[in-house]
């Protein structure tokens, strides 16, 4: 057979309709408005949106260091005396331990409760399951006050007085859903026939959870809690109702702000954030080993 | 008894249409040592009755039987079956020691005795120097045998395989294929094999129970199954087929479009009745030295080489005509007319 031979295409046609330049001669002869631009606007605007976002908390930590007894400017000399009145301050290194305890306490029940809730929606079907789904996340729906005062009557109700306890059951409650929606979604990633691979190979359920199902979620528990934790320590609205008379830290701060502004409460709530600062990013890298 | 016997087995899916019959009022019986294969495409019910045979689902009636043990309640972990899924269900987090170990483990086998049964695992299932990898640095064919070597390193009676070659490159399908046929003929264990693949399933079984719309069409061997359709379903699944239908005109002979003809003996016929007959492509011979029991002259309107053969079509008086034939030897050309033979036993009947 014979293949009939495909034509060139002749340059003299390419050229005479303008086509030419861009194709055969390179993109240096380009005119500057034909090239990708770089996106300068884009740069500029996320530059002014981190700005805004930042630049109070970088004042903030500027301050802690300012040698001057108001919370303010003028700048006055760097010193790191306001770190060490922190250090030594009673008050608020007890309120920091308090803080600790809560948030340690509330994770620990946040993430247990969230295991069981996410374990129960995913593997079983039964009346009202959509709907536990959905009120298990109401404590982070609802607007801190709500919760506060919900639970308020609630323990008054039963006569319970206000404490640190009262207040890591309020912290437990919200840190609920944070932990059983990270643990949900990964299980809902869970592979079906992994645990029929389990159980085929003799394993009874309880173990097949253990050896298999567990593992697989455990980084999502890891990040459940190092969630609750972060939101625990932070968490100011709901601990105002629920606290007798101790101070988590923020409190403990945000008490002083009437009265004793000076960067000592900068260098307290740098630290703080310095704090928060590891979690996320602990929980970012654990999130990200999957 | 055979070592799994299915006993009117069907699996009911309630829906808003009424009851949708997964599987419908299934009796099968196979027997040990065989390499029994479920043949059919998707949505016939194969998997179901594999996954009905392992445990992971309930049928709504029948019953299921290993050896005489009524099993059909029996959760997965009870029963002395093994799976080897279709995407392997390695454990992710193990090493490829663990997870052949795995069976061992749970039965709560000693130490020492694991790690001498996994090592022997190892060498058999050519996975030397793997020992140490997680499933997710193994290639394809790799990860088949780890899910092979830890099915079977408790020695279950039955292996049940849900379309393991569906997930490998074609190149190493026929070499696995191959191994796995040897290694059922080595450990004398009985498979039972799920696949839409109806060459696979020839080349590996003993006995084929093809099935369709949660029903079972036939089983039989493969040549039962390839020379000797049950029905008009199974004639078209497997293997290519000339298919004319045509009228009885006695318990003989057959009318296709004016031409008689003969059949192999029907043991009931009402003349008049609507059939099919099938003959396979290569069974019919294109200018025979001598010729058959039966021919016919026709036209070659097309010819297709394949390479290692040639397909030819031929218009007759009872139809269009497909031939394969093996590409050595004469090649036809288009256009030009031959003779047709072929045996009066290659006609197959069918019904429906």
């Amino acid at each position: 057979m014979v293949i009939p031979a495909t034509p060139k295409p002749s340059l003299d046609a390419a050229n005479s309709l303008g086509m030419l330049p861009s194709i055969s001669q390179g993109y240096t002869n380009v005119p500057r408005n034909k090239r990708p631009q770089p996106p300068i606007f884009l740069g500029v605007w996320t530059g002014i949106t981190f700005l805004f976002l930042y630049l109070p908390i970088a004042v903030l930590i500027f301050l802690s260091f300012n040698d001057s007894n108001i919370l303010s400017l003028p700048w006055r000399g760097i010193t790191g005396k306001w770190y060490s009145l922190a250090f030594s301050d009673r008050p608020l290194m007890e309120s920091l331990g308090n803080s600790l305890k809560v948030a340690t306490a509330a994770t620990v029940l946040a993430t247990g409760f969230g295991l069981l809730t996410a374990w129960g929606i995913y593997r079983y079907q039964f009346w009202g399951r959509n709907t536990l789904r959905i009120a298990v996340n109401l404590p982070i729906l609802l607007p801190g006050v709500v919760t506060g005062v919900a639970m308020l009557a609630y323990f008054s109700s039963l006569d319970l007085p206000l404490s640190l306890i009262t207040v890591i059951l309020g912290h437990g409650i919200f840190g609920l859903p944070v932990a059983m929606g990270s643990i949900l979604t990964r299980l809902g990633q869970f592979p079906q026939s992994l645990a029929e691979a389990a159980a085929d190979l003799g394993a009874k359920p309880g173990r097949a959870f253990w050896d298999v199902i567990f593992p697989y979620i455990s980084s999502a528990v890891a990040s459940g809690a190092l969630l609750a934790f972060t939101l625990s320590f932070d968490e100011v609205i709901v601990t105002i109702f629920l606290t007798g008379r101790d101070n988590t830290l923020p409190l403990e701060i945000w008490a002083r702000l009437r009265t004793d502004i000076t960067p000592e409460i900068a260098a307290a709530a740098t630290l703080v954030l310095l704090g928060s600062s590891v979690f996320i990013l602990l929980n970012q890298w654990v999130a990200s080993r999957e | 008894m055979g070592i799994v016997t299915l006993k009117n087995i069907s699996k009911i899916y309630p829906s808003n249409q009424g009851n949708i019959y997964a599987v419908q009022d299934v009796n099968l019986e196979i027997q040990a040592g065989e390499f029994y294969s479920l043949l059919g495409s998707s949505g016939s019910g194969k998997t179901t009755i594999l996954r009905l045979i392992g445990g992971f689902e309930i049928p709504e009636q029948g019953r299921v039987l290993l050896g005489d043990e009524d099993v059909t309640q029996q959760p997965p972990y009870q029963r002395n079956v093994h799976t080897v899924f279709q995407k392997y269900a390695l454990f992710p987090h193990m090493t490829v020691t663990e997870n052949i170990a795995y069976p061992l483990t749970v039965e709560g086998v000693t130490k020492v005795e694991i790690d001498q049964r996994v090592t022997e695992a190892i060498e058999t299932f050519r996975l030397q120097g793997l020992a140490d990898r997680k499933p997710n640095q193994l290639s394809g064919g790799q990860q088949q045998r780890v899910a092979l070597a830890r099915a079977l390193i408790d020695r279950p009676k039955v292996l049940l395989l849900d379309e393991p070659l569906s997930a490998l490159d074609a190149k190493i399908r026929q070499e696995v294929r191959q191994e796995l046929r040897e290694l059922q003929k080595l450990t004398g264990l009985t498979f039972i094999y799920v696949t839409h693949d109806q060459e696979e399933a020839i080349a590996l079984s003993d006995r084929i129970a093809v099935m369709h719309n949660g029903k079972v069409e036939q089983v039989g061997t493969p040549s039962e199954i390839y020379n000797q359709p049950a029905s008009l379903f199974v004639a078209k699944f497997i293997g290519k087929a000339n298919l004319f239908t045509g009228k009885i005109i006695n318990s003989r002979t057959v009318d296709i479009n004016g031409y008689v003809l003969d059949i192999p003996e029907l043991k009931s016929q009402n003349p008049g009745n609507q059939v099919t007959i099938m003959i396979r492509p290569e069974r019919l011979q294109i200018n025979p030295r001598t010729l058959r029991d039966q021919e016919i002259t026709g036209k070659i309107v097309n010819c297709t080489y394949i390479g290692q053969t040639r397909e030819y079509q031929i218009q007759t008086s009872m139809g269009l005509l497909n031939i394969t034939k093996l590409a050595t030897g004469t090649d036809y050309a288009v256009d030009s007319i031959v003779e047709i033979s072929w045996s009066t036993e290659d006609c197959v009947v069918l019904f429906n």
